[in-house]
């Protein structure tokens, strides 16, 4: 009797549950679908759920798209753009925050933790009061119409990440950089030879959250970039979106579908990092 | 030991790059915005001093009222609605069903679809002639409105796509709902308590720092709406139904360069964010329980 009330309970469960997933996959079902599909078949009504003949010729059509206004392949060179911000962002965002956090985490100083304090309440700040002056400030330095104002803040840390790795490098026992310290070992190669190799998942998290960034971010490539050349992938389909007019819908997905399948492989990959990274932080603000 | 003034010394410069990109990126600009917020600027000219008349000139504004509206409906549907949604699939995934992981990584996946890919797919699906969403509603007999063509049903098509999203608030609930002790289900067990019970006295009493977490990041990031609405329409069409008070602050600043005025809008925003932010940790005061219980 009781056995089978947890059975017909499993069984709801299980049913709302795949019904909600097929409700939030189908978009992303739809959009690989149009993707594939000849541009005849998605002016259809009704719509057909899967394409009745697979053209694969879309996504290198989208890869070469734009010859008309700019004589090259764009979606290849917004991806090599945003590669490069995401590389440049990453390596400094990791870095300048690892540095950072340790020293907030592991070392005493006078004002520290008021200084983290104002750290945790730049969060709180939000974007549009900065926009106006930011932009100044790189129109003073020159750094408009170039990656710059896009990679070289992620190298002056941020409180996130700051706030992210400092909550991992309080985890680690004190008693490893006391023997360490102990042995002789500067408060550098302290952080270096014996912090940086354990907080690797942490790094990692870093790392992917700041990668997303880039590769998300659309508002700051508008704000400071111009030439079609220098454009990243967001700002490229979306330039895209414009010139087509809401035409050629197989080609906007595939072209859509290039700038999403990379951040959902990258998940794949590292699933339980993002997850845990994202708990983490989500809990303790 | 070694001696504390090393210490502080090292502590000084393992933070030194914070203390740059703080000074250089976060508090100079602030302080700039709140001059600028009462100059005639527009980054050609050097600013001109010209007191409160940006804010006398909002005040009179009638797209700034307009964009205003339009933000706070929004804003009073999407984090209301979105909450819900992710409140209840974090429950459902918490009763320790097989394959959670699975169901896990389907409601996340929505989450990391970049905003411009995400407006483009939504204006895809919500198109009024060959949208794919109005066949499956006329599937079940139901007459699907001309979505984003239509002023009356833009923004609610904006607040469905939010719920689509909530996959990163949901793995946060997640976490939360894993912290609450086993012990206090089974005590409202014995006492008789049902499921539903055991969720309003226990689960969601537990879930309330999260929740109001949740919430101020729902409220910091709602109200600075943009990329989906302007990659949808620039101008926030139909009938600016669905133009947003950042989408009219980015067009202040960098299309009429009324750099003055932008900032003077960006801290009437930062002020209503606090104010939210207070009103939101004030009500919590009653509601919001802190382990210990």
């Amino acid at each position: 009797m009781r056995r089978n009330g947890y059975r017909a309970r499993a069984v709801a469960l299980h049913a709302a549950l795949i019904a909600l997933s097929t409700v939030f996959l189908f978009p992303l079902a739809w959009l690989i679908s149009t993707s594939l599909k000849p541009i005849e078949e998605t002016m259809k009504t009704p719509p057909t759920y899967l394409p009745t003949h697979f053209v694969l010729a879309n996504y290198a059509r989208a890869f070469t798209y734009g010859g008309d206004t700019l004589g090259f392949i764009p979606f290849l060179v917004y991806g090599r753009n945003t590669l490069l911000i995401a590389v440049l962002a990453v390596s400094g965002a990791v870095a300048s925050n690892a540095a950072v956090a340790y020293g907030f985490a592991r070392l005493r100083w006078p004002g520290r933790d008021l200084a983290f304090a104002v750290t945790l309440a730049t969060m709180m700040v939000p974007f549009p009061v900065l926009m106006v002056p930011l932009f100044a400030l790189f129109q003073k330095l020159g750094w408009t119409g170039t990656f710059r104002p896009l990679w070289v803040p992620a190298w002056f840390g941020s409180a996130f990440s700051i706030f992210l790795l400092r909550q991992f490098f309080r985890t680690i026992p004190t008693e490893l950089s006391e023997a360490a310290r102990i042995d002789g070992c500067s408060e550098w190669s302290t952080f270096t030879q014996v912090i940086l190799p354990l907080a690797r998942p942490a790094l990692a998290v870093v790392a992917l959250f700041t990668f997303m960034a880039v590769w998300n971010d659309f508002l700051g490539p508008l704000i400071y970039l111009s030439d079609q050349r220098l454009f990243t992938l967001s700002l490229g389909l979306q330039a895209f979106q414009t010139q087509h007019g809401g035409t050629e819908w197989n080609l906007l997905m595939a072209a859509s579908t290039i700038v999403v399948l990379p951040v959902i492989a990258l998940f794949f990959f590292t699933q339980r990092q993002f997850i845990q990274g994202i708990a983490v932080t989500g809990l303790k603000g | 030991m070694r001696p504390p003034r090393r210490e502080a010394l090292a502590g000084a410069l393992f933070v030194l790059p914070w203390v740059v990109g703080f000074s250089v990126f976060l508090l100079y600009p602030l302080l700039a915005s709140i001059y600028y917020s009462f100059c005639d600027y527009s980054v050609l000219r050097p600013p001109v001093f010209t007191g409160l008349a940006n804010y006398r000139a909002l005040w009179r504004d009638e797209v700034f009222w307009i964009a205003l509206r339009n933000t706070a409906v929004y804003a009073a549907w999407a984090l209301p609605v979105s909450a819900v949604v992710a409140i209840g699939l974090a429950l459902l995934l918490n009763t320790g069903v097989r394959g959670m992981t699975v169901y896990r990584t389907i409601f996340f996946v929505p989450s990391l679809v970049p905003m411009v890919a995400l407006a483009v797919l939504w204006q895809w699906i919500f198109n009024g002639q060959v949208g794919v969403l109005n066949d499956l509603l006329g599937r079940v007999g139901v007459r699907g409105p001309n979505w984003l063509g239509d002023p009356a049903w833009a923004k609610a098509a904006l607040v469905i796509l939010a719920a689509w999203g909530v996959g990163n608030a949901v793995v946060i609930y997640l976490a939360g709902l894993q912290d609450v002790p086993r012990q206090l289900y089974e005590a409202a067990g014995l006492d008789g308590a049902g499921a539903w019970q055991q969720t309003r006295h226990v689960t969601l009493p537990v879930l309330s720092p999260v929740i109001l977490f949740n919430v101020i990041m729902g409220i910091i990031g709602t109200l600075q709406v943009f990329t989906v609405p302007y990659v949808i329409s620039p101008a926030g069409s139909p009938a600016r139904s669905i133009y947003f008070y950042a989408m009219y602050l980015f067009d202040n600043a960098f299309i009429y360069h009324r750099m003055g005025y932008a900032c003077a809008m960006g801290w009437i925003l930062f002020v209503v964010i606090l104010a939210l932010t207070m009103v939101a940790l004030k009500l919590s005061e009653r509601h919001v329980h802190y382990g210990g219980i």
